[in-house]
């Protein structure tokens, strides 16, 4: 069972970037990929050989294998239904966000390794609102600890009973939309990227890895798989009632796919935002953190 | 080890150190002069080392006292851990930087005479060491006071610098003021106490008639020496002035004997008021939130860590803020978490910081510029220099597996730990969070910055000569210090074991349980099985993907530049230019001004450009007003100077008569 | 019902913070009068009365409906662009607006009321409110930004008004919404005013008439 739990997230990741896409696809009317398309894409990156620049070092080729080590270090902290990650312990969190902080860092300086002027605007830029996400997770997951009393993740979400949510409905709401929106910005979706543009000039997190080709690029589409696992889980986390009973896991897969859903809609349905306007709505979540720690506190 | 002999490795140190420096100003060779100072300061601080390590691992605290010719008190000096931890952290990096200097100092073109330098070195190692290991106010002023006065020589060796005169003056008058607040603090204490010995003074803790004046007092008087905003306006002009060993000694851990000042002060005054804590807060936020924003906007490499150091004192004084109100409000896990994450800090910050400016230092001497915006591709011509900087950068931004992870992480467990407690704890907590938070972006921010403008890419100008690898002694030294930074990032619970007794004799001090360190070794425990599960993913994915590209092709190309036929190496982003957003969005603080206008017409002339620059705030906007009302003021004085030595006297006898007139009246 | 005004009273702090950081305030500023306008109906200490329903209905057509359209017809007369340079940006002004809120629930713990609060967060909502009006007025440059800032500043006397429980103050705070109503008016025909003297409404550039 534990080993069960333990292998999900890296089994089933790929699948979420496949709802996406298929509630995309019907939105806009066209039948769309099949729902597996982004395990064959990774099949087929793997199956190339590689191309580097001339000009990258060997930063560039440590940066995927780095990003994809401290994002799996960071699925086992992650809980899964009611059970903690392998990993899990007191003050967790911790790693939790500072190993999805090393993935960022090497993303970043691979991208500058190429010198390509257009990389460095995508790094620019994922730097800036990466910072501007940090206080809304860290004031959410202060609040989410005031309220529960725990200071693992797991800790945290499997205390949230149905008890614990009628007294401090609020303030969980509010983490919760504070934390859809980190995982919407730390995810590269609209509305503050596009991962589906094509104009090198607009995209922030699709232009970082632009020169990365074959196996790295399937690194790469794989530690992405797996962020939109445990950042999702991050936002069902507070939501979902989880006591660690078997049949949790079912129900915790169910929200993930469910959150991927939205996450669609969402895309299909807003526009994406000026990039000056992202910093309002990161601090905007920040606010709502905040907000919620507050009430957390009173 | 029978404490004698513990002595007596202390005291031959120091006198290894003082007499190498001494024989250096009698050789007249500079190679020789340079291979004396050198080898004096490892010898001399591998045997000071001894001493601190063995009370760190457990053994009891040393002092040795005889009389001297000064009044009220005796010379004495002592180890306990507090001490040993500070000389720890300042003989280690002292022993790699002396040996950094070997090969660099060679390779500088300097004015004047190498011994005079080397001694100089030699007497700043010295002195930092007396500082900490002083038991009584004279001999700490005395050391105090050596320590600014050589630190201000060797800042200001490239006198001949109009930029470097000035960094001297601004260092002078910071470190003069700061020690004057330093010996009215001590006057004041004396006076009350009626010694100057620290014993004595420890004997009056919690009895004292204005503790709250007294710290305010250590607060400013140390703080100006420790960096926190904004009494930090020397740290920036200065550090970039010095040589790389030295900005890596002084920002290293020269600074941090404000550090050591103030908590040596805190334990004389007894139970801490919480309003000491929130002041340590406030400061620790600000500092650190605005020393990196300040960071992020530099373009000269040595600045950038200048502001950096601020930054990292500011987390310390947000450690060591939880911790004292732990004390305050009697909460032995949180104040054990507050100053374990601090102290650790302190140590963690000198290795880092001191890592960083050797490899800056090597980036630039091959260079021959700080200018961030003209370097990059330095990676290739200097790998083991780089990969240093690497190093230091991922530990600076507290990023695991690494030592700054492992500080960073006890303090954030404090915090968290403290979240739910009663008032005023989730207050402290939930500011203490959020800084750490925005502090930790920032500076990931700043060193993707640093490290990828400066190490990757291509070269932004064309050098006058291709730049070159370090020298082995200098690569020996980022090597040591790396490896630390790995070490502790690996092995937490040794790190956390280290720092134990030092946070036990603060806690004990004011008599709340030691014990509560232990409550730290879970996580530590939990910290280093992390750090070495990830490097074992990074080795089994590198595993991997090494077996799948077996046999394929692998080939090299130029980077896709969407389709533009002719990129230039002047086509990469800039420093200025990937700071851009941040540094705008916090513009309010950080006032950047630009210079230049914007291209305009159809064929815009080759004349428009574009640049900015980030004075400091505080210097602009509260010293530089300042001190120019006291010049203003005191010029008026002007008139009662004549140079007749006639009307000087005449002034004195007027003086002494009011006086005595006053007295007898 | 105390979950429903709290619930309300949560959704005012959260528009609140939302007016501070738009560009475009007066739907915003409706949807705040229109929230509080709900009030009355959730805390009446003797039941539904007719009284209240209509209170609650009237000040829900003035706040919400006819304040706004008033205030969209001022903009459409003078050609007011939306608020481009604000002495404080926006993203500050919700930082500063997060300083206010943690300030005023500091603040609403220490002032003591006559009698029971229906709920702890009345006091902090309304103190917060008041300030944040207040803010606006101070931190915008526009002279319709600045009558949206006195909106939300008589918003915030409402909810204290509500918190202060009971019917009897609402006498006190009709006459206080009376004063609005005519100062939204004066401000109506001052900004014609300046605009047509002008040919713009930023309000700082009337200190150029001064001696």
């Amino acid at each position: 069972m534990v080993v069960f739990h333990a292998v999900l997230p890296f089994v089933l990741a790929p699948l979420l970037a496949g709802l996406i896409n298929k509630t995309k696809a019907v939105f806009a009317g066209r039948r769309g990929a099949p729902l597996l398309q982004p395990y064959y894409d990774l099949g087929k990156l793997l199956g190339k050989g590689a191309v580097y620049s001339a000009t990258t070092t060997w930063i560039f080729r440590a940066g995927p294998l780095i990003g994809l080590a401290a994002t799996v270090a960071a699925c086992l902290v992650a809980p899964l239904g009611g059970r903690p990650g392998p990993l899990s312990f007191e003050g967790d969190v911790i790693l939790f966000a500072y190993v999805l902080g090393l993935s960022r860092f090497f993303t970043v300086i691979a991208a500058l390794d190429t010198g390509s002027s257009f990389e460095g605007m995508g790094a620019s830029r994922e730097v800036h609102f990466s910072t501007l996400v940090e206080p809304a997770l860290w004031l959410g997951l202060a609040a989410l600890v005031r309220i529960t009393g725990q200071f693992s993740l797991h800790g945290v979400f499997s205390t949230l009973s149905p008890d614990v949510w009628t007294a401090h409905a609020p303030a969980l709401a509010l983490v919760a939309t504070a934390f859809g929106i980190v995982f919407l910005a730390e995810n590269a979706r609209i509305p503050v990227d596009d991962p589906n543009t094509h104009l090198e000039l607009t995209m922030i997190h699709e232009v970082m890895v632009l020169d990365h080709g074959g196996p790295d690029l399937a690194l790469i589409e794989y530690a992405s798989a797996l962020r939109l696992w445990i950042l999702g889980s991050l936002v069902v986390g507070p939501l979902l009632p989880q006591s660690g009973e078997g049949w949790e896991a079912v129900s915790f897969v169910a929200a993930l796919a469910a959150l991927a859903v939205a996450t669609g809609v969402v895309e299909s349905t807003l526009p994406r935002l000026r990039l000056l306007g992202v910093p309002k709505l990161l601090v905007g979540a920040g606010v709502m953190s905040s907000l919620a720690l507050v009430l957390a506190l009173v | 080890m029978p404490e004698i002999l513990l002595l007596f490795l202390l005291l031959a140190g120091m006198f290894v150190i003082l007499s190498g420096g001494a024989a250096c100003l009698l050789v007249r060779t500079p190679g020789a002069a340079r291979r004396l100072g050198a080898a004096s300061v490892v010898a001399g601080s591998l045997l000071g080392i001894l001493p601190a390590i063995a009370i760190l691992l457990g053994g009891g605290p040393i002092s040795a006292e005889t009389d001297w010719a000064m009044p009220f008190g005796r010379l004495s000096i002592g180890l306990d851990a507090l001490s040993a931890w500070f000389l720890l952290g300042i003989l280690g990096l002292s022993a790699v930087s002396a040996l950094y200097s070997l090969d660099y100092s060679r390779r500088e073109h300097t004015h004047g005479r190498t011994g005079a330098r080397e001694f100089l070195f030699s007497a700043l190692v010295l002195s930092m060491a007396l500082v900490v290991v002083a038991q009584n106010a004279l001999l700490f002023l005395l050391a105090w006071e050596v320590m600014a006065l050589t630190s201000f020589f060797l800042v200001t060796s490239e006198s001949e610098k109009e930029s470097v005169r000035r960094a001297g003056w601004i260092y002078l008058v910071a470190s003069q003021a700061g020690a004057a607040f330093v010996l009215v603090l001590f006057l004041l204490m004396g006076r009350e106490s009626g010694s100057t010995d620290f014993d004595a003074w420890i004997g009056l803790a919690g009895r004292w008639a204005h503790p709250s004046a007294l710290f305010v007092l250590a607060l400013v008087g140390f703080g100006a020496k420790a960096g926190f905003m904004p009494l930090h306006v020397w740290l920036p002009e200065a550090h970039p002035a010095a040589p790389s060993h030295v900005s890596a000694l002084m920002s290293g851990v020269m600074i941090k004997t404000g550090l050591y000042g103030l908590l040596r002060v805190m334990l004389f005054l007894g139970p801490p008021d919480p309003s000491w804590a929130w002041a340590l807060l406030a400061l620790g936020a600000t500092s650190g939130v605005l020393g990196v924003l300040f960071a992020l906007a530099q373009h000269d490499l040595k600045r950038l860590l200048a502001y950096h150091s601020i930054e990292n004192i500011g987390i310390i004084a947000l450690g060591l803020g939880l911790g004292l109100m732990g004390i305050a409000t009697e909460r032995p896990l949180l104040a054990a978490a507050g100053f374990a994450g601090g102290l650790l800090h302190i140590l963690n910050h000198a290795i880092f910081k001191g890592l960083l400016f050797l490899a800056a230092g090597a980036a630039v001497q091959s260079t021959a510029t700080r200018d961030i915006d003209r370097l990059g591709g330095l990676l290739k011509p200097m790998p083991r220099t780089g990969f240093s900087f690497l190093v230091g950068s991922i530990a600076i931004c507290g990023l695991p597996p690494l030592n700054g992870f492992v500080s960073e992480a006890l303090i954030y467990y404090g915090a968290l730990r403290g979240m739910v407690d009663g008032l005023p704890w989730p207050v402290a907590s939930a500011v203490v969070l959020a800084s750490l938070g925005i502090i930790g972006g920032l500076a990931c921010a700043c060193f993707a910055k640093a490290f990828g403008v400066v190490f990757l890419g291509s070269p932004r100008s064309a050098a006058a000569e291709p730049p070159k690898e370090a020298g082995t002694w200098m690569q020996a030294p980022m090597f040591i210090l790396s490896g630390a930074c790995l070490a502790i990032g690996l092995a937490a619970p040794v790190a956390v074991g280290l720092v134990a007794p030092v946070v036990e004799q603060i806690t004990s001090t004011f008599a709340q349980p030691s014990s509560a360190v232990s409550g730290l070794e879970g996580i530590a425990r939990s910290i280093s099985v992390a750090s070495f599960i990830l490097l074992g993913l990074l080795l089994l994915l590198a595993g991997v993907r090494f077996l799948v590209l077996r046999g394929r092709p692998v080939r090299g190309a130029v980077t896709w530049d969407c389709g533009y036929a002719k990129p230039t190496p002047r086509m990469q982003y800039t420093a200025s230019s990937f700071a851009q957003p941040l540094t705008h969005f916090f513009g309010g603080f950080l006032r950047t001004r630009a210079h230049g206008g914007r291209p305009e017409g159809l064929f815009p002339r080759p004349t428009a450009a574009f640049s900015s620059h980030t004075p400091d705030v505080c210097t602009e906007e509260a010293y530089a007003p300042l001190f120019q009302g006291a010049l203003a003021l005191f010029s008026r004085l002007k008139g009662f100077q004549h140079g007749r030595l006639q009307l000087y006297v005449l002034y004195v006898s007027v003086t002494l008569l009011g006086l005595l007139i006053l007295k007898l009246r | 019902m105390p979950v429903l005004v709290n619930g309300i009273l949560i959704a005012l702090i959260l528009v609140g913070l939302l007016i501070l950081g738009a560009s475009r305030m007066i739907r915003l500023v409706a949807l705040q009068g229109a929230l509080l306008s709900l009030m009355p109906l959730l805390i009446t200490p003797h039941g539904l009365t007719w009284r209240v329903a209509a209170l609650s209905l009237g000040s829900m057509i003035l706040k919400g409906i006819v304040f706004p359209r008033l205030l969209f017809r001022a903009v459409k007369h003078a050609q007011v662009r939306r608020e481009l340079q604000p002495y404080v940006g926006y993203s500050s002004s919700m930082v500063i607006g997060m300083a206010t809120l943690a300030a005023s629930f500091w603040l609403g713990g220490q002032l003591p009321l006559p009698g029971e609060a229906v709920s702890d967060l009345v006091l902090p909502a309304a103190l917060f409110t008041i300030l944040s009006g207040l803010f606006l007025v101070v931190a915008r440059r526009k002279a319709l930004t600045q009558v949206l800032g006195f909106l939300v500043l008589e918003n915030g006397i409402f909810t204290f008004g509500v918190a202060v429980v009971g019917g009897i103050p609402f006498l006190i705070e009709l006459g206080v919404l009376m004063d609005v109503f005519v100062a939204v008016f004066v401000m109506g025909i001052a900004l014609q005013q300046i605009n047509q003297a002008f040919e713009h409404i930023d309000a700082d550039q009337m200190n150029s008439l001064k001696g």
